[in-house]
């Protein structure tokens, strides 16, 4: 897309809240009116006095310290929440980030200007104070916390709320306005244990070795997989993987986190050696012809969307395991009230249900247009 | 109902027909007798009927979950199924239910029977006691919609392996008008086969489609051919002083068809005849929809009887004399079925379906083509030499149907589809020219592959005209290649007809709306084939 057709977009998709905004600042007063103008691109979520954060067609953009959150055009400044391809894009001239998150972006982006910080450093930036808090999402994701003069406000990026063994576990953090994804935004979503989901995992896989058979387990290359690692039992049998998931096991490696040994497959590889393997490939390589070697094979994944009996049969999978990096709905409710915030900004997923459950509830609810995915089904090594 | 729960998901998460054989012969070995019974009737298709409606329960649920009825029917679309919405949206089981199949089934045959307050009572109870699957299947039982992908053929397959009774004994057995209510597992299947069980049908057996022409199937002199008619395939059987007409979906059909009384006064008892219910008039079958009106109704008004009087016409001879003649060749099953037939006076409602006379392929080929003249939809082609088989069985039996018929037509509305699918616009609505203007005929919502299904939809989001609720008008600009089987006056459509089994063969990219189908064109279909 050129930028004046994703502008354009932007323009038309920012309209209505646009609107919205102009609406309740004549509420407000006349002396905001006056003063609302503003920079005539950007669509201000409304605060009393100037907005600290507002959304532009690059990105959440902060005016009083002159950066961006996980912006999705290049920017000069971009303080990323995480390495996931839809909130660490390349092209910004500077990056901001956890120093957890760094070995991963650098491994994704290559050479770029990164600086790191660790989580609850505060960091002064223009007029603000921004800190990074841990997102529970995957190894070193970060909800960025921004402040001024004692007015708060927080971008979630992608979160979960219950441990699982490997990312640091999401910290919820006070504020006034909470900029929160919405995945899974929906009642029909309750994820169960890790543990129990883990016991059935191994289950699964126990079974196909002992009737002869290789278990293709499809998970996102970076975050899922290394969470699958972490608890499949490596006494049931030795575990392969396809490169894309082995780059990233090598890059958390060398970051200290302690991973299952894995064998990468390679063209060369003996296969009667490794009867009764787990191979954990990204999705897209299990349904293409590199995952035809495996015979004969059960085939499984690994998605939130797995809830839904409906999207397990359309995939044509033996099995399909409910594991999300991001909240359930009770973990999303929870988060919020967690927060204190009165203004909740939500994006990626449910998002119009979303917010007119959190209006009936009582907050100040808008949905922010991004250019984030969520979890999809479909790619492989995209969104998540 | 645990274990059926867990046989459940085993069918359910997989796809090789091994796996699920195994699991349905673990089940029928290990499971109580009474619950045995109930799986076979579900398997079977012998459901419940719904015992609560379904606005009920959605306001049930939503209240029991403490969400508000708008979020609840946010998340049916999503999720695409009313009874896994609901298992999915109410909390966690407070206890763990200890009732089997049978027991819960006949809980669920109460509710019927309660008033509505005692109904919620006992739903709101069931529901705090069944956990994930177990929930989902109380609901799906409840309202009346459980299906489970096991044909009843694998179902019969595995009871086989698991009691070492002979499969085709016991697909037998399964036939007929029993009800789990009424039986045991223990009558149905083990007890002596009662002779006293007059009405039993045999398995039907079933033809392939023929896709390449008949060239492949060796020597034209090894077969026999005959019409393929379209109307209801039906078994006559004649047994004692009583008739039973069966279809083929297992329905008693003997009290919608009294023309086919008349086969007590002129069949000898014993017999049972294989053959195809039409609505027929003079030489020729009516149309479909006349035959349609009959299946409707379970007693026939003397009108209707004028109107659309039926006939059977016979193919095959099943039984003779109370002997089974299955095993016999086709060819002297057929000679024997002349032979019953051939005294009988004309005009009774009983007549043998012909034989096409033909040599060679190509003479087959000309008669096929001329099958919709007849009121025909193809030609069967059966082995001399085949035995009658249960199910569907490739090999001896096939059908040739002609080419199904096809227009260009306009996409003027669209609708998205349900569950995963709701951000898809999957249903269509087609119209065809009449002078200027676009007249509305037919929906049709398969055919097209999923790239082309995505791709109309980013096309419809850009060029929808006018919203009428789910419904957006588009741009009259893509034109689809419509493929049926049928064409028939209906005066409920605005065009004045209706086509039977529409849909999207093809993606015309090379069609401009203006050079789409005439309604004049589907009038002239509708003389020659309607
Ligand atoms: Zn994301
Ligand atoms: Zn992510």
């Amino acid at each position: 897309m050129t930028d004046r057709a994703r502008a354009a977009q932007v323009a038309t998709r920012t309209g209505p809240v646009g609107a919205d905004i102009m609406a309740n600042r004549a509420v407000r007063g006349a002396a905001d009116i006056a003063r609302g103008a503003g920079p005539a691109r950007h669509y201000s979520w409304l605060m009393a006095r100037d907005p600290l954060l507002s959304v532009t067609e690059k990105g959440i953009y902060c005016p009083e310290g002159d950066f961006f959150i996980d912006p999705w055009a290049p920017v000069p400044r971009a303080l990323i929440t995480h390495g996931h391809a839809d909130h660490a894009r390349p092209g910004h001239a500077a990056y901001l980030a956890t120093r957890a998150a760094a070995p991963v972006m650098r491994h994704r982006l290559g050479e770029i200007a990164l600086d790191t910080v660790g989580y609850g450093e505060a960091r002064t930036i223009g007029g603000v104070t921004v800190s990074f808090h841990p997102a529970g999402h995957v190894p070193g994701s970060a909800q960025i916390r921004v402040e001024r003069g004692g007015e708060v406000w927080v971008v979630s990026g992608d979160y979960k709320t219950v441990p699982d063994g490997l990312s640091e576990p999401f910290e919820p953090v006070k504020c006034h306005a909470f900029v929160s994804e919405c995945t899974f935004g929906l009642p029909v979503f309750k994820w169960a244990d890790q543990a129990e989901v883990m016991g059935e995992v191994n289950r699964w896989w126990a079974g196909n070795r002992a009737a002869g058979r290789f278990t293709l387990l499809g998970a996102y290359a970076l975050g899922k997989a290394q969470r699958l690692l972490s608890g499949l039992d490596p006494g049931i049998g030795p575990i392969l993987t396809h490169g894309a998931v082995e780059a990233t096991n090598a890059v958390m490696r060398a970051q200290g986190i302690a991973l299952p040994e894995t064998v990468q497959v390679t063209p060369e590889i003996d296969l009667k050696a490794h009867a009764g393997a787990l191979v954990l490939a990204p999705p897209s390589a299990l349904a293409g012809p590199w995952a035809r070697r495996f015979r004969p094979a059960s085939t499984g994944f690994a998605s939130g969307w797995m809830a839904l009996r409906g999207v397990r049969r359309r995939r044509a999978a033996d099995r399909g395991f409910v594991l999300s990096d991001h909240a359930d709905w009770a973990g999303l409710n929870a988060a919020i009230a967690a927060t204190g915030a009165e203004k909740v900004l939500v994006t990626h997923g449910y998002t119009s249900v979303f917010r007119r459950w959190l209006e009936s509830r009582g907050y100040d609810a808008t949905i922010v247009e991004t250019e984030f995915e969520g979890e999809s089904l479909e790619a492989g090594e995209g969104a998540a | 109902m645990k274990r059926f729960a867990r046989l459940f998901t085993s069918l359910d998460q997989t796809t090789r027909t091994t796996a699920k054989v195994d699991a349905l012969a673990a089940y029928f070995s290990e499971a109580p007798a009474a619950d045995r019974l109930w799986t076979i009737a579900l398997l079977s298709g012998r459901r419940p009927r719904r015992a609560v409606t379904t606005t009920r329960l959605r306001e049930w649920a939503a209240e029991r979950a403490g969400l508000p009825l708008w979020l609840f029917e946010e998340c049916y679309p999503v999720v695409g199924d009313l009874a896994e919405t609901i298992a999915l949206v109410l909390p966690p089981a407070a206890s763990a239910s200890k009732a089997t199949l049978a027991e819960r089934m006949a809980e669920i045959r109460a509710l019927a029977t309660v008033d509505e307050p005692e109904r919620k009572a006992r739903i709101l109870n069931a529901w705090d006691s069944l956990d994930g699957t177990e929930r989902f299947l109380f609901n799906k039982l409840i309202t009346g919609g459980f299906r489970v992908g096991v044909s009843q053929k694998l179902m019969t397959r595995a009871l086989a392996q698991a009691t070492g009774q002979d499969e085709a004994e016991l697909a037998h057995r399964l036939m007929g008008d029993w009800r789990p209510e009424t039986t045991s597992y223990h009558a149905l299947i083990e007890a002596p086969d009662p002779a006293a069980d007059l009405s039993r049908p045999y398995p039907f057996y079933l033809a392939y489609q023929l896709e390449d022409g008949p060239e492949g199937l060796g020597a034209p002199e090894d077969w026999l051919a005959e019409h393929k008619w379209d109307g209801i395939r039906g078994q006559l059987i004649v047994r004692g002083a009583e008739h039973f007409v069966w279809s083929r979906g297992e329905e008693l059909m003997t009290d919608r068809f009294p023309e086919l009384a008349a086969a007590r006064d002129f069949l000898p008892p014993g017999t049972v005849l294989d053959g195809e219910i039409l609505a027929w008039a003079g030489d020729r079958p009516l149309a479909f929809n006349a035959l349609q009106k009959r299946l409707g109704r379970k007693s026939v008004p003397r009108k209707l009887l004028e109107e659309a009087p039926v006939v059977l016409k016979a193919y095959d001879l099943l039984e003779e004399g109370g002997a089974d003649t299955r095993a016999l060749p086709f060819a002297e099953r057929r000679a024997r079925l002349e032979a019953l037939l051939a005294d009988l006076p004309a005009g009774l409602p009983l007549r043998l379906s012909p034989l096409i006379a033909f040599d060679t392929w190509d003479s087959l080929a000309e008669t096929r083509a001329a099958s919709r003249g007849l009121g025909a939809e193809g030609v069967m082609l059966k082995r001399r030499a085949s035995p009658y088989l249960a199910g569907r069985k490739k090999g001896d039996w096939w059908k040739w149907k002609v080419d199904p018929l096809s227009v260009d037509a306009v996409m003027v509305y669209a609708q998205a589809g349900h569950g995963r699918r709701a951000n898809l616009y999957t249903d269509f609505t087609f119209a065809v020219w009449d002078g200027a203007a676009l007249v509305p005929f037919t929906k049709a919502y398969s055919g097209l592959t999923d790239a082309e299904f995505r791709q109309i939809t980013a096309w419809v989001r850009k060029n929808t005209l006018q919203r009428f609720g789910p419904v957006r008008q588009v741009t009259p600009q893509h034109v689809f290649e419509i493929a049926f089987e049928g064409i028939q006056e209906s005066s409920r459509h605005k065009s004045g007809l209706a086509l039977r089994f529409p849909r999207m063969a093809r993606w015309r990219h090379d069609k401009p709306a203006a050079e789409a189908n005439t309604l004049d064109d589907l009038r002239l279909l509708l003389q020659r084939y309607g």
